[in-house]
């Protein structure tokens, strides 16, 4: 379509800044709540936060964020419809990530506790259904979606609920848990290496084994995941060695050299939520990119099978990183200072419970909000008696704030749309 | 730009600090109690009167701390322990404070002078019933262990040892009590009849001492039990 071969490297460049002014944002806010955890319980110092997230969103977007982005790229609207007026899914993909950009600068500003998936898949579904038509929005999948987003958040609590639990049984309520800690720990270590391991060969490395001209089995991937969490757990028994017991520190509470040892799994749960929060939430500033650029690149053609070049995924992760860079450590800052009263022993246990939900979701493709699966992991760990005190009113919040979010993305999204179509065509 | 905080203010603040401070808040105040009495029967009042400003100090700061506690109490909490609880262990804790203005303040203002054959078992009876108080607080002071472990496990054992020996330790101020009224009455004829009165009225006060002590010990045994 001459259109395209007019207008398409604008589009691009456009798409290109749009993506990155979200991926950006995504770094200096959505990572910051991923990883306050971990400094609010003093696992993790803002720098080394910084530094852990930096490396591991990077892997995660690039390593495991392939599925994610090709749903939130073609699985939200229906292809179908689009193939005789493709301009208009190239316009609509730039009014979402437009729209739930700036929704999420508001929101932020504000002090709301939107969810950056929502914004997306909300203006997605915003401009298709009211800027095409009702058919042009693939429901079954946006069903499926909606669904998830109750289920991650009541999943992340289970798991954690369970971790925390077995954490209490088999070190806290004995009577040596310093020793104790140290023979257990190594267990919850594997399973951080397996969970990576798995997600990373069963999809994100799919494609690399593909060209190779290797085919690796379930199994197969199985045990390499098993010989990496074994790996893992060495290299932590070896950093567990070093903590020894500090008789000073227990006047004050006796559990104290306890966290210390928690305090090191915590850096590995933090590399794991990290890497999760990137195989999840990069999608959502690359996915409209990454339709855009197939569109153009295809001139026109939806259907063509065209595969994600590399730079998008790179352009999210580098996005994530300059938003940490820029404004995230500050933002990490505060809330870490905030969230005082999180142990170690309780952090770990909200982060891999959070950190599972989310890159199981990944894998399956489905977008989830990173924040409210964390939330959820938390009241869990809250509801094994752990935490001094939650504040339930923030829940309520959460809860309105999605209702929000639907409604406020699709509109901004379909006042851009008809601008952009205005503005082009 | 302020900041997407969720994930921060999900997180209240944990009671279990703030009611540990004013049980020390409490608990000096409890401890002048001793000091008080020494001053009185070596006629010293203006030790008294000092020692008496200090325990009004504490006192009222232990209720600032009591205030400032229940304001940041909201329904909306969700705490491992009950709310109703927490209240009434903070209420009980406020009332050991209470209890030991009262108390020096009618010593005071009356300049009461407790007769000299009673002076030793009055001081082992204040000394015990303060004891109950600092025993009070070591439960009080392991809250926080008990969080720690989810309110089971071998911390429970321990806290449990705590709370049986704050309740021997009210048994052994009792006894003390009995002894002291049984002394007062011997000489009760030779006294004046108000001045009686009061004193009756102070060993009163000063059991209720021992007696608030261990019904705290009583609802710290109900956050342990499940």
């Amino acid at each position: 379509m001459e259109f395209f071969t007019e207008y398409g490297a604008i589009l691009v460049l456009l798409a290109a800044c749009f993506g990155f002014f979200m991926a950006w944002g995504v770094g200096a806010n959505d990572v910051a709540n991923a990883m306050g955890t971990s400094v609010g319980s003093k696992a993790l110092t803002v720098k080394q936060a910084i530094f852990i997230a930096m490396i591991f969103e990077f892997a995660g977007a690039y390593l495991a964020g392939g599925e994610v982005t090709s749903t939130i790229r073609k699985g939200i609207v229906d292809s179908a419809i689009f193939m005789d007026r493709p301009e208009d899914l190239v316009f609509g993909m730039l009014s979402a990530l437009l729209a739930a950009g700036i929704w999420l600068m508001i929101a932020s500003f504000m002090g709301w506790p939107v969810s950056t998936t929502h914004s997306i898949v909300g203006a997605i579904v915003g401009f298709a259904a009211v800027g095409v038509s009702m058919d042009a929005v693939n429901w079954g999948k946006v069903g499926t979606i909606v669904a998830s987003w109750v289920v991650s958040p009541v999943m992340a609590g289970t798991i954690s609920f369970a971790l925390f639990r077995s954490v209490q049984h088999l070190i806290l309520q004995q009577d040596d848990p310093f020793t104790r800690a140290k023979r257990f720990i190594p267990i919850y270590m594997f399973f951080v290496g397996f969970l990576i391991a798995m997600v990373t060969l069963l999809k994100g490395l799919k494609h690399v084994f593909e060209d190779a001209g290797m085919a690796l089995t379930f199994f197969d991937s199985a045990l390499i995941a098993t010989v990496v969490g074994i790996l893992v757990a060495l290299l932590g028994g070896y950093l567990l060695t070093r903590i020894k017991r500090d008789i000073s520190l227990e006047a004050d509470n006796r559990f104290a050299n306890v966290e210390r040892v928690f305090a090191v799994l915590m850096i590995f749960t933090a590399c794991s939520m990290a890497f999760a929060h990137g195989s999840n939430d990069v999608a959502n500033a690359v996915g409209p990119l990454a339709a855009v650029v197939s569109i153009v690149n295809s001139g026109g053609n939806i259907s063509a099978k065209a595969i994600m070049p590399d730079w998008i995924l790179l352009l999210g992760g580098a996005g994530i990183v300059v938003g940490l860079a820029t404004y995230g450590f500050k933002v990490m800052g505060t809330i870490g200072r905030k969230i005082t009263e999180l142990t170690p022993s309780r952090g770990f246990a909200a982060e891999l419970g959070a950190a599972a939900t989310v890159v199981i979701a990944s894998g399956t493709g489905l977008p989830i909000s990173t924040t409210h699966t964390l939330v959820g992991a938390v009241l869990g760990v809250g509801l094994a008696r752990g935490i001094g005190a939650l504040n339930l009113q923030v829940v309520g919040s959460i809860f309105l704030s999605w209702l929000v979010t639907l409604p406020a993305g699709a509109g901004l999204c379909i006042v851009f749309f008809y601008m952009f179509k205005a503005f082009f065509v | 730009m302020a900041f997407n905080n969720a994930i921060s203010n999900i997180f209240g603040v944990s009671p279990i600090r703030p009611l540990q401070n004013h049980m020390s808040e409490v608990i000096k105040c409890v401890s002048l109690l001793e000091m008080f009495f020494s001053a009185t029967f070596d006629d010293n009042w203006d030790a008294a009167d000092a020692l008496f400003d200090e325990i009004k100090v504490s006192e009222q700061l232990a209720d600032d701390l009591k205030k400032e506690f229940r304001i940041h109490m909201p329904k909306s909490l969700f705490m491992p322990v009950s709310r109703g609880d927490l209240l009434s262990i903070l209420s009980q804790q406020d009332t050991i404070a209470n209890l030991t203005k009262d108390i020096c303040g009618i010593i005071l203002g009356r300049k009461m002078a407790i007769p000299k054959q009673l002076h030793s078992d009055f001081l082992a009876f204040a000394q015990g019933a303060t004891e109950t108080c600092v025993k009070a607080q070591k439960a009080i002071n392991e809250l926080d262990e008990l969080l720690e472990t989810g309110f089971a496990g071998a911390e429970v054992k321990f806290v449990q040892k705590l709370i049986t020996e704050l309740a021997t330790q009210e048994q052994k101020v009792d006894k003390k009590e009995r002894k002291l009224r049984k002394k007062l009455f011997n000489i009760e004829a030779d006294l004046q009849p108000v001045n009686v009165m009061f004193m009756y009225n102070t060993i009163d006060q000063i059991g209720e001492l021992a007696d608030t002590a261990e019904q705290i010990g009583n609802h710290v045994e109900l956050l342990l039990a499940k």
